[in-house]
């Protein structure tokens, strides 16, 4: 052991030690570290806890579709899926082209015209999806002889929201148009939506 | 805690004797719902509904957690796992119609137990914390309400998810992306039922946690009464065991009466038939609706058609979460001291006109939006806005009330056209 100098007569107690003042002191050091350190910890636990509620990866897997085209004539429309949401296809005839095309933009609640809504040389095919923009039922005018409203395109039955034959919100509590999604025209007759 | 001539927990038997030493909870009891909690003697009925609210619970929690013994919470069997309760479990009609009819009559009877508390100022000073934790519970019960619902996965399950979770989307940038990771998934699907059904099991617990806290608070300052007039002395009170308790057990009678009437002889009064076609993505109700029990904040969210300044969904799903978020601000927006609506002729007034409103509210929110009934909802939620934010504060400046009876005791004995009152409390 090595030696230590101890000046202090038997019997007496040493000179109280004092701490050089330093702030923080090593000891707050200490406390902030441990705890700075269970908390990046209790972030790190808390975040997989959130993002479990994110969709899944079996969900995200649906995220494209293949639609075949072909058997829909003009004036028609169908009804498919993407994302286990509505989708609605629908062929218009040159009327109807003609209406939305008619329409002043600048007075629209969500100003698009029908070619920004469509892919170029394909006017005609107007693919959007089945879920109205306010709450998100799923509007009427896609089936045979279902409301499709005053405007021709697309009645919501829940709140009274009408679209448009580009799918444009024209009247009701709605907010936006029908959303299209990402799709490309795989061939003439087959859409991937995706 | 209470008033200083409580009666003292004083087991006789040993083996009570043993247990207040070693964990106090008989002697907890007896203070909060027994003899040791001095309560104003002149309560009346509507002072039941508290004790009403507690008892339906204690059937949702039982009918529930039985139910989860027979219920699937997969989007392909969910509805056929209900129809199987209904059709093959044993005794299992009458355990969900007690259930779906039970969340009715709890939400009922927290509705009058709510107009109990605005008609006789339940929310002023000293009371503020036990108001304030009261809406707290009532946000908590809609929200298990809404998700037990959904549960059955029936047509109006499905479409009610689908527009209650579009709320979140009206949030400006963020809206879509919480809503997706509220369901997580683009539609409700099998994920949110799922966690829909966890939340749903879970809440009622927490609703108890918060009705202790609640029921903690009142028992700080005693219980309000229909006078309103604080408690002076001993002669104005009387113990909870057996004079309330007794009370209350009339009041559950008839609870259970009505109760019954409704599960035996009506049980879909309250439902709605579509709920009873399985959930289908594609396609639609024509006339969605919640419960009845929601409608009026319906009504709210329906009569914003117009957009100014904000789009018009975000106006109405502000105005429907708002016009439940104005009531912790209550206490501070009425300013009269004087707390029962006996004594406050103008607000009585007032008062009786709110309760008309949230009815007319109510039907708006279950009829078919024609501009009439727009318009009529338009009136009417910014009635109900104006009464809370603009007439409330103005009448209880202006308002003269009626004279305030000296004491509890006073007012009752001048009710039976007793003595005059006592110099005890006129002193007091």
């Amino acid at each position: 052991m090595a030696t230590v100098e101890n000046n202090i007569p038997p019997g007496e107690d040493p000179a109280p030690y004092h701490e050089p003042a330093h702030d923080p002191r090593r000891r707050d050091f200490i406390n902030i570290a441990a705890v700075s350190f269970a908390g990046v910890g209790a972030v790190a636990i808390v975040l997989p806890l959130i993002n479990q509620m994110n969709p899944s990866a079996d969900v995200l897997a649906l995220s494209t579709t293949e639609i075949d085209i072909s058997k829909i004539a003009p004036g028609q429309a169908i009804k498919s899926s993407f994302r286990k949401q509505p989708l609605f296809v629908r062929n218009l005839t040159p009327k109807e082209i003609g209406e939305a095309n008619d329409v002043d933009v600048g007075s629209l609640r969500d100003p698009q015209t029908l070619a920004e809504r469509t892919k170029p040389g394909k006017e005609n095919w107007l693919i959007t999806l089945g879920v109205c923009t306010h709450l998100g039922c799923v509007p009427l005018g896609a089936g045979e002889g279902e409301n499709k409203g005053p405007f021709g395109g697309y009645f919501c039955p829940c709140h009274g929201s009408a679209y448009d034959t580009a799918g444009r919100i024209r009247q009701g509590p709605a907010p936006q148009n029908l959303h299209v999604p990402d799709y490309t025209f795989t061939s003439d007759t087959v859409v991937t939506v995706g | 805690m209470s008033f200083p001539w409580a009666k003292h927990y004083e087991p006789k038997q040993p083996l009570m004797r043993w247990l207040d030493e070693k964990l106090p909870l008989p002697r907890l009891v007896y203070n909060a719902i027994g003899a040791g909690y001095p309560v104003p003697r002149n309560l009346n009925y509507f002072w039941n509904f508290g004790v009403l609210a507690g008892a339906a619970l204690v059937i949702q929690i039982v009918t529930g957690v039985v139910l989860a013994m027979h219920y699937a919470a997969n989007g392909t069997v969910a509805f056929g796992s209900v129809e199987s309760i209904m059709r093959d479990v044993n005794a299992g009609w009458f355990l969900r119609y007690a259930h779906a009819n039970g969340a009715s009559m709890f939400l009922a009877v927290v509705y009058i137990h709510i107009g109990r508390g605005l008609y006789y100022g339940s929310y002023k000073a000293p009371r503020e914390m036990v108001w304030l934790l009261g809406v707290v519970i009532f946000l908590l019960m809609m929200a298990t309400a809404f998700m037990g619902y959904v549960l059955p996965w029936g047509q109006m399950s499905f479409w009610g998810a689908q527009v209650i979770t579009g709320f979140f989307s009206a949030i400006p940038l963020v809206g879509d992306t919480i809503r997706i990771w509220l369901l997580g998934g683009f539609a409700p699907d099998n994920a949110a039922l799922n966690r829909f059904f966890s939340l749903h099991y879970l809440l009622p617990f927490v609703i108890a946690g918060v009705i202790i806290l609640h029921i903690w608070a009142l028992h700080i300052p005693g219980s309000n009464n229909p006078t309103g007039v604080d408690v002076k002395g001993e002669q104005d009170t009387v113990p909870f065991h057996p004079y309330y308790t007794a009370k209350d057990g009339v009041g559950v009678a008839v609870f259970f009466l009505i109760f019954a009437t409704f599960v035996f002889f009506s049980p879909n009064l309250l439902g709605h038939p579509d709920n009873y076609i399985e959930a289908n993505p594609l396609s639609t109700p024509a006339h969605i609706v919640p419960e009845w029990y929601f409608l009026p904040f319906y009504a709210i969210l329906k009569s914003f058609t117009a957009d100014f300044i904000l789009p018009a969904k975000l106006w109405g799903v502000l105005a429907m979460f708002g016009s439940i978020l104005l009531l912790f601000f209550l206490p501070w927006l009425d300013s009269s001291p004087v707390r029962s609506a006996n004594y406050r002729p103008t607000y009585r007034w007032f008062l009786i006109v709110l309760v008309f409103d949230v009815l007319v509210l109510g039907y708006v929110g279950g009829a078919e939006a024609t501009a009439r009934n727009v318009m009529m909802g338009q009136i009417a939620a910014a009635y109900y806005f104006a009464h809370f934010l603009i007439i409330l504060p103005l009448v209880s400046a202006a308002e003269r009330p009626r004279p305030l009876p000296n004491s509890i005791t006073e007012a009752v004995l001048a009710k039976h056209g007793g003595t005059a009152p006592t110099k005890t409390a006129l002193a007091g």
